[in-house]
């Protein structure tokens, strides 16, 4: 099946440089001279320079994609570059957007690159994605993902979806009515916390290099008008075993967005939609307030040797890492089956990276009927911050 | 019948397949609420989860065919 893009390639020019760079596509009669011009007429916007978007942008203006855009208004972290291989060592620091030009620009020169440092939301999705061929979704959270999946949905625009997970990792390519949007395959979004981040659950480093190259070649097809692209399938790729599967997905006529009879016309709030919004305003209500220590507090009862038991609810190989002194170790998955060995009689301050987790922890252990209980504001993360700058943050 | 679990779902239920039984004539609905029953902290996931048989993405009410082989993939956000 083909389902190629209108592109006009009538005045379109490859340079005799540009004969030679992009020569290896040239001599391939799926590509060839057409195909070239037709990559450099197209436009692609990439949601997200962070794991998926690395390998993305640089294979995208490689190939020699005429025109990309790039969203993003993160800064570089340490803890970026075991996969976000756009930035380097030297880029901590800088915004994202910086990096990923200064390197895509040593790639490719002839790419024109439009940066958008700005959190795509309800009120620009459809603007900045209007002028764009094509959207990869590389996002990293769930808002994001269902409102670039509605804007391109409203916009009838490719969306080519990737997602990671450790050493799991999904693509598809969404373009209803062709095939189904990523609402017929997860018409709502899970609760919040419920399936970790790459921040909080991990990922190996590799995984959104191969995702991502998988997303790049599907883009290109889709301007090329060549192959079968991935839509009405979701691959699956298992790194661990290291297997790929496919599974048909059908466009849902009663999905709320690219069904028969749409709901959703109009972008709506996705904070809300996926519940961040709720979870925020519940969190740290004011009666919960008094249920909280800092790690200042924490920190001066512990130099009193005051008997304070301290609970970490992270998992093994986050303790593994680091540690507040005295502290005992119960994962919070394992939290159900073992309360019955803490102390309901001794005030238990419990902590976790940076206090999510933990107060899902305290709201569970009041529930069994504990008391006596703290959640440590900030997390370990705070401890390190605040206390012991020579503790490694993750 | 064999399940196999994918991202999340497999650390939750903390293992790769399960095997069911269930009789002939069950939904993909009654072999959710079986595995919500006996995995309780699969059991919000389970919710907001695909469900493929044979290959196939399927909802609640498609009956299970003999000897199907059904995964369940939760939803992943990184990028």
């Amino acid at each position: 099946m083909s389902s190629a893009l209108p592109l006009n390639v009538d005045r379109v020019h490859l340079s005799s440089q540009e004969v030679a760079r992009y020569s290896r596509h040239l001599i391939m009669p799926e590509v060839g001279l057409d195909g070239q011009k037709r990559l450099k007429a197209a436009s692609i916007l990439l949601i997200g320079a962070g794991g998926l978007g690395s390998p993305l942008g640089l294979y995208l203006a490689a190939a020699g994609i005429g025109r990309i855009g790039l969203v993003d208004f993160d800064v570089v972290d340490f803890s970026n570059l075991q996969r976000q291989i756009l930035h380097g060592t030297a880029d901590v620091g800088r915004p994202k957007l910086h990096s990923a030009r200064d390197r895509i620009q040593a790639v490719n020169p002839e790419v024109q690159l439009d940066l958008y440092e700005t959190k795509l939301t309800s009120a620009n999705a459809l603007d900045i994605i209007r002028p764009y061929d094509i959207v990869i979704d590389g996002t990293d959270n769930f808002p994001t993902r269902y409102l670039t999946n509605d804007a391109c949905v409203l916009l009838k625009k490719p969306n080519v979806y990737g997602s990671i997970f450790r050493f799991d990792g999904q693509a598809s390519v969404f373009h209803p009515p062709q095939g189904p949007c990523y609402r017929c395959l997860y018409p709502e979004p899970p609760p919040p916390g419920e399936v970790p981040s790459c921040a909080e659950g991990g990922v190996l480093g590799i995984l959104p290099g191969l995702v991502g190259c998988i997303q790049a070649t599907e883009a290109v097809k889709l301007i090329l008008g060549n192959g079968e692209p991935l839509i009405g399938r979701l691959l699956l790729y298992d790194a661990l075993r290291m297997s790929f599967r496919e599974f048909k997905v059908r466009r849902n006529p009663k999905c709320p967005v690219c069904g028969d009879k749409p709901s959703i016309t109009a972008l709506i709030d996705y904070e809300q939609f996926c519940g961040v919004r709720g979870q925020e305003s519940h969190a740290p209500a004011p009666a919960d307030q008094q249920g909280e220590t800092t790690v200042e507090e924490l920190k001066r009862r512990l130099d009193r040797k005051e008997a304070v038991f301290i609970l970490d609810v992270r998992n093994p190989p986050e303790y593994a890492i680091c540690q507040i002194p005295g502290s005992t170790l119960l994962p919070l998955p394992e939290l159900p089956q073992r309360f019955g060995e803490l102390d309901r009689n001794r005030e238990i301050v419990v902590h976790c990276k940076s206090g999510m987790r933990s107060a899902k922890a305290v709201q569970f252990l009041r529930e069994q009927g504990f008391t006596k209980l703290k959640n440590l504001k900030g997390g370990i993360l705070a401890w390190a911050e605040q206390i012991d700058p020579s503790m490694p943050k993750y | 019948m064999k399940v196999r679990l994918f991202a999340r779902a497999r650390d939750l239920a903390g293992a790769d397949t399960i095997d069911v039984d269930l009789p002939a004539g069950a939904t993909v609905g009654d072999l959710r609420r079986l595995l919500g029953r006996r995995y309780p902290a699969l059991a919000g996931l389970l919710q907001h989860s695909a469900l493929a048989v044979n290959d196939d993405f399927a909802d609640d009410a498609l009956t299970l065919p003999v000897n199907a082989e059904v995964a369940l993939l939760p939803p992943v956000s990184g990028g």
